[in-house]
């Protein structure tokens, strides 16, 4: 469902973030894309969303190529994305429901929808009782619970997770991670971007290494690979 | 749009304001300036005009025609004054009508002197004449030189200097206000755009994460049009409420303290200034905080 052909993408400074990856992703997928800093995640991640356009080749999710997409459709394509942002992203002046209702929002649910699925959402990620609470007022594993509640509330199909536990100690990680196996196993696809090697090698998922923007290794119950 | 999305954009546009109230008060500010010089303006011309059509209606023209001219003739010249788009009315003054409209102006209608001076002698027998009142006074010289070309006419007289002048004034007053009005909303765009350029910076977070989950343009958009069009609608309000409650006072102290002026102009009611002012301040309020804002959301929110 999620295709990479041959994609290239070449900054206008010269640099060349991705060199000609393929890879496919089917639905119900979990897998994880590796690679240390300067791999090309990031670029990765941005294709994904449309927030850049390749150099060369092909994205399509759906059998919908991006290339062919007008700018209008691009709110549609990124709908079909929960994305978990690194660092969380929380917006601060808003409650824990507020930041998960704000993703409802945006795709204009009704207020009644709302009030359904937002508390239902954070009952899953385990923070019903923590919904008047302010991003501040949470710690990191919390915060990133309540991202990830932003991410799955609007029923993606695919969760879009970068560096999840990039700022978690490893019992917060292991539980996101638990979070999002969940999430799996119920039908959602999930792409989880990260350079956590511990977490990746005790998933035992399938594993997409990245080294200076090429496909190195794309192994089924794969391991982080060291890149030398 | 849907109505949870109508309210979100409100709720957010007017936390937009309150978390720039100083930039937000300083746009609001230039649009009553704006809007109530339109409002002060728009009261002058509008009794100017008003003046101006009032005596433009009393003014008349009046066609004399060559000596031995028949009846026959006379009404042929009418026709083809008709003809003449410019012309309102037309009425025919005889001789003898004319005779008696100069006694009763000249001879306060002292009718036995009249007699003992002329007699039955009409000095003005061949002063038989049409009484013309135009459409537009502004034409007037052109309307006379028609009139002129018409065979049997032997003279027009025509007096049309105090609407001129009024004409004139309105012209150059509604020409100054026009500039002063364009550069202050030039003024208030700039301001409105500086507001939702600032509200955009401080939401940028959070526009950054609304697109990336999917959110359309309009949506995130609509918080800073309703933003413009709050400020606008104020900076409408207030100074139409001013101009209402000032225009009430100074016609009321005007008519009281210079009775030159009571005598010379009678004031258009104020709900009548109202009637045409209100939708057009609205208007330009409005129509100003709703464009600034889309143009500056134009060009900074693009995906």
């Amino acid at each position: 469902m999620l295709v990479l052909d041959h994609v290239t993408m070449q900054y206008p400074t010269g640099i060349k973030a991705l060199d000609n990856v393929t890879f496919r992703i089917k639905k119900g997928d979990f897998v994880f894309i590796v690679g240390s800093s300067g791999s090309g995640k990031t670029t990765l991640i941005k294709l994904l969303l449309k927030e850049l356009k390749p150099t060369s080749g092909e994205i399509s999710v759906e059998n919908r190529p991006y290339g062919k997409m007008k700018r209008r459709e691009i709110p549609m394509l990124r709908r079909k994305f929960g994305v978990v942002f690194q660092n969380f992203r929380l917006l601060k002046d808003r409650t824990v429901f507020e930041n998960v209702a704000f993703a409802q929002q945006v795709v204009e649910k009704s207020a009644k929808e709302i009030r359904r699925e937002v508390p239902a959402t954070l009952t899953m990620v385990g923070l019903a009782d923590k919904y008047k609470q302010f991003p501040k007022e949470l710690s990191g594993g919390e915060q990133q619970r309540v991202a990830l509640a932003r991410a799955i509330v609007n029923r993606p199909e695919i969760i879009l997770a970068d560096e999840p536990t990039g700022n978690l100690d490893p019992k917060n990680s292991l539980e996101i991670m638990r979070l999002l196996e969940e999430i799996n196993r119920r039908g959602t696809t999930v792409v989880v971007v990260t350079h956590n090697k511990e977490i990746v090698n005790m998933m035992q998922k399938r594993v997409i290494t990245l080294k200076k923007g090429v496909v190195v290794s794309d192994e089924e119950k794969g391991g982080y690979r060291d890149e030398d | 749009m849907k109505i949870s999305t109508l309210g979100y954009s409100i709720k957010q546009g007017l936390k937009n304001i309150r978390r720039n109230l100083l930039f937000s008060l300083a746009s609001v500010g230039t649009i009553i300036a704006c809007l109530f010089l339109f409002g002060v303006f728009y009261s002058i011309v509008l009794n100017m005009r008003t003046e101006i059509l009032a005596i433009e209606s009393s003014l008349t023209i009046s066609v004399f025609f060559e000596e031995g001219t028949s009846e026959n003739q006379i009404q042929n010249i009418g026709n083809e004054i008709q003809k003449i788009s410019n012309v309102d009315t037309m009425q025919y003054i005889s001789a003898d009508a004319a005779w008696n409209l100069y006694i009763d102006d000249v001879y306060k209608g002292d009718k036995e002197y009249v007699d003992s001076v002329f007699g039955d002698d009409n000095p003005l027998s061949n002063s038989s004449s049409y009484e013309i009142t135009l459409n537009d006074i502004g034409k007037q010289a052109e309307t006379v030189e028609t009139i002129k070309a018409i065979s049997g006419v032997r003279q027009v007289n025509s007096s049309d200097g105090t609407a001129k002048s009024l004409s004139a004034i309105s012209r150059l007053v509604s020409y100054a206000s026009l500039g002063v009005i364009g550069v202050l909303l030039l003024v208030s765009l700039f301001l409105i755009s500086n507001t939702i350029t600032i509200g955009i910076s401080v939401r940028k977070e959070e526009i950054a994460i609304m697109k990336l989950i999917g959110a359309k343009d309009f949506f995130v958009r609509a918080p800073f049009l309703v933003e413009g069009v709050m400020i606008g609608l104020v900076g409408a309000v207030v100074p139409s409420a001013i101009i209402y409650l000032l225009y009430n006072t100074m016609t009321n102290y005007l008519v009281e303290h210079f009775s030159i002026v009571a005598n010379m102009v009678e004031f258009v009611p104020v709900q009548e200034v109202f009637h045409g002012m209100l939708p057009i301040s609205l208007l330009i309020g409005v129509g100003v905080g709703f464009f600034g804002s889309l143009l500056t959301t134009h060009k900074h929110l693009r995906v």
